[in-house]
């Protein structure tokens, strides 16, 4: 078992002819995920490596079978690419394109207000099942399958984590990026409801930054109904106020979403926060072991 | 993206919002001829800098004649204002907004921004208006109002109205109030804006409402869609070396501390900021330098780094994903050969090639200090230099 993604996953790719979809298209396929062929509009009917081409979500789906989308489409189009994949039936759409305007945001969540499929993103690395399937940018042989669930806004940070783990022979369920935007299909509190009704997780990493107070909704969910034990790290600690560190939703504004009172929080509801993004694997390892 | 007020004015004005009349000057001679065709006296004479508090250090002044308007510009061009949103260091006055003054009966506040816990836009107001609404926040929320709007139908009368009757407005004003904050929402969603603020929101002795003070924020993913507004972009406002490093699609803020860091990725590079902290160093810097680190753009940012004089060492910490370790290490030999980097130099590299990007680097015959780990490249930095 896993969240949102495994063996039986078949996932078309948003932009399959661009430089940036076809490489980790083929990335995602030699990992061995079923990536059964994309979507770029005027191209329907070509092969690009091996992939079927379709002009639209709803052609590629109709043909393909696929319930999973990886979006790369520039981020001018990236809304309409999200939606597209909504109205076609897709499940689970995951979102890569960083720079997609907020409002274009605002509007998409609008949009999927009563509809089941799941947005993961946008400006996120995707989604890994280790050994199974994966779905976005990360680099696939850093993680080991295993028991740890691991969920973050970012993309490097959530590799040094897990890295962390996997050095220490301990491998993950499923690694979430649920990306750097103010605006997001996906929270963390969610992330960790997944994780908490999964039978393969045991434990979890939770990466957060400064800004907003995603991390602290999430801990209150840990708090009042979680059973499994949470670490977490959250970045930014040296940010100055008002101004944004590379990811739009990092910024801490009006005195608030600074790293101390969030790891405060955190704290207070039971979680194993690690004071140093070095001790990420330690800080869960004080209070789970595998 | 900031703005300057009257720009941001310049735009509400296009939308119908009621704001002063007014003109950006650059010199004392054109703020006293504007003055004159304006008009009606008293004026306002606003220095323009992207800082808010400007009153309290003395960058608003009222003027009661066009003489008066040339003495308090001449005073302004090239006054250093410090405000608490500058910063100690402070912004050099180059542009002075002159406008018509009014009689201000009342103060209001209101903003829209974008959500977080909701996704939506959301209309703030209060009827505390000229007050640092923060404060007001902090100290007195149930002051603050808020509606929140739905991206397919806009907001709407009704909620307009609901916000002006919570501020007792008259029904005069209630009827000046629904127009105003809709035509608001409009300039906020047509301009892509991630900020509109208007504080405050003056009731004038005659009974009408205008935005005597207006901010603007846009949003910068949005900039490719408002190719006139992009233009608005005041370089003298921002930092020089954020600016270059923006030429080369890196992200840079400068710090305070010495040690400058090199690395792959948003979150990364916060966290390493945070472990050079976390063992007593003081980062230089926030530089991120993409998933595509190539030559020239690790080039670019090792220069960037060096050309502040504060920097004594230097981190580079890659996690090295997509892009191998081997070509990363070679994109920082041929940059520090290239540059001839001084000070002393630490490498963290992790991820695919690891093994051949570490043994590149031990043989390059550059001091490089190689870490195993963030942990140690921290440490080892912080070290270096300390002495």
């Amino acid at each position: 078992m896993s969240i949102l993604i495994d063996k039986n996953t078949k996932v078309i790719t948003q932009g399959i002819t661009g430089a940036t979809g076809l490489f980790h298209a083929q990335g995602a396929r030699e990992y061995g995920t079923q990536m059964v062929g994309g979507v770029t509009p005027g191209k329907g009917g070509t092969e690009i490596e091996g992939f079927p081409v379709f002009d639209t979500v709803e052609d590629a789906v109709k043909a393909t079978g696929a319930n999973a989308s990886v979006i790369y489409v520039p981020p001018i189009g990236s809304a309409d690419a999200i939606m597209e994949a909504v109205e076609a039936g897709i499940e689970l759409v995951i979102c890569i394109t960083e720079g997609i305007p907020v409002l274009d945001m605002v509007k998409v969540k609008k949009y999927l207000e009563g509809k089941t499929c799941r947005l993961i993103g946008p400006n996120c690395p995707g989604v890994i099942t280790p050994g199974q399937c994966k779905i976005g940018i990360m680099p696939g042989y850093i993680h080991k399958p295993g028991p740890v669930g691991v969920v973050s806004r970012s993309g490097t940070l959530t590799y040094e984590a897990v890295w962390q783990l996997t050095s220490r022979n301990i491998g993950q369920s499923t690694c979430v990026g649920i990306g750097g935007d103010p605006v997001n299909g996906t929270s963390h509190l969610d992330v960790l409801r997944m994780f908490e009704e999964d039978p393969a997780t045991e434990s979890v990493i939770m990466i957060g930054e400064i800004g907003g107070d995603a991390e602290e909704q999430a801990a209150i969910y840990a708090r009042e109904h979680m059973t499994k034990p949470v670490a977490a790290f959250i970045a930014g600690a040296t940010a100055p106020a008002g101004k944004r560190m590379g990811h739009a939703g990092a910024i801490i504004s009006g005195g608030k979403g600074d790293a101390a009172s969030k790891k405060a929080f955190l704290a207070e509801c039971g979680i194993s926060v690690a004071d140093s993004p070095a001790d990420m694997a330690e800080a869960l390892l004080k209070i789970w072991q595998p | 993206m900031n703005i300057h007020e009257y720009q941001a004015k310049a735009i509400l004005r296009n939308f119908g919002v009621p704001v002063p009349e007014g003109h950006v000057v650059y010199n004392s001679n054109s703020a006293r001829d504007w003055a004159k065709r304006l008009g009606e006296e008293p004026y306002a004479v606003k220095a323009q800098i992207h800082a808010g508090g400007r009153g309290k250090g003395g960058g608003v002044k009222i003027a009661k004649s066009a003489d008066e308007v040339k003495q308090y510009a001449r005073d302004m061009f090239g006054m250093t204002l410090v405000t608490h949103q500058t910063g100690p260091e402070g912004k050099i006055v180059k542009r002075v907004l002159i406008e018509t003054g009014c009689n201000i009966a009342d103060e209001f506040y209101v903003s829209f921004l974008v959500d977080r816990a909701t996704d939506k836009v959301t209309l703030m107001a209060s009827a505390e208006g000229g007050m640092d609404i923060e404060e007001v926040a902090a100290k007195t929320p149930e002051k603050l109002f808020f509606e929140i709007i739905d991206p397919v139908v806009g907001l709407t009368a009704f909620q307009a109205r609901k916000v002006a009757f919570k501020l007792d407005f008259g029904i005069a004003q209630v009827k000046q109030a629904v127009p105003l904050l809709m035509n608001l929402y409009q300039a906020f969603v047509e301009t892509d804006c991630s900020l509109l603020e208007i504080n405050p929101l003056v009731l004038t002795g005659e009974g009408n409402l205008i935005c005597l003070d207006a901010k603007i924020n846009i949003d910068d993913n949005a900039l490719f869609r408002h190719l006139r507004i992009r233009d608005l972009r005041d370089y003298d406002e921002e930092d020089h070396m954020e600016i270059e490093a923006s030429q080369y699609d890196l992200s840079y803020i400068a710090l305070d501390g010495n040690i400058g860091c090199m690395v792959n990725g948003a979150g990364l590079a916060m966290a390493t900021m945070d472990i050079i902290k976390h063992y007593g160093g003081d980062p230089a810097n926030f530089l991120d330098v993409g998933g595509g680190a190539t030559i020239e753009r690790v080039t670019e940012a090792f220069k960037l780094i060096l050309s502040d004089d504060k920097v004594k060492g230097i981190l580079v910490n890659i996690f090295g994903g997509i892009m191998k370790c081997d070509v990363i290490a070679t994109g920082v030999i041929a940059a520090a050969k290239q540059i001839g980097v001084k000070v002393p130099l630490v490498v963290r590299l992790e991820g695919t090639n690891v093994e051949l990007g570490r043994k590149m680097l031990a043989e390059s015959g550059l001091n490089i200090v190689s870490a195993d780990g963030m942990a140690d490249a921290a440490e080892k930095i912080v070290k270096a230099v300390q002495g």
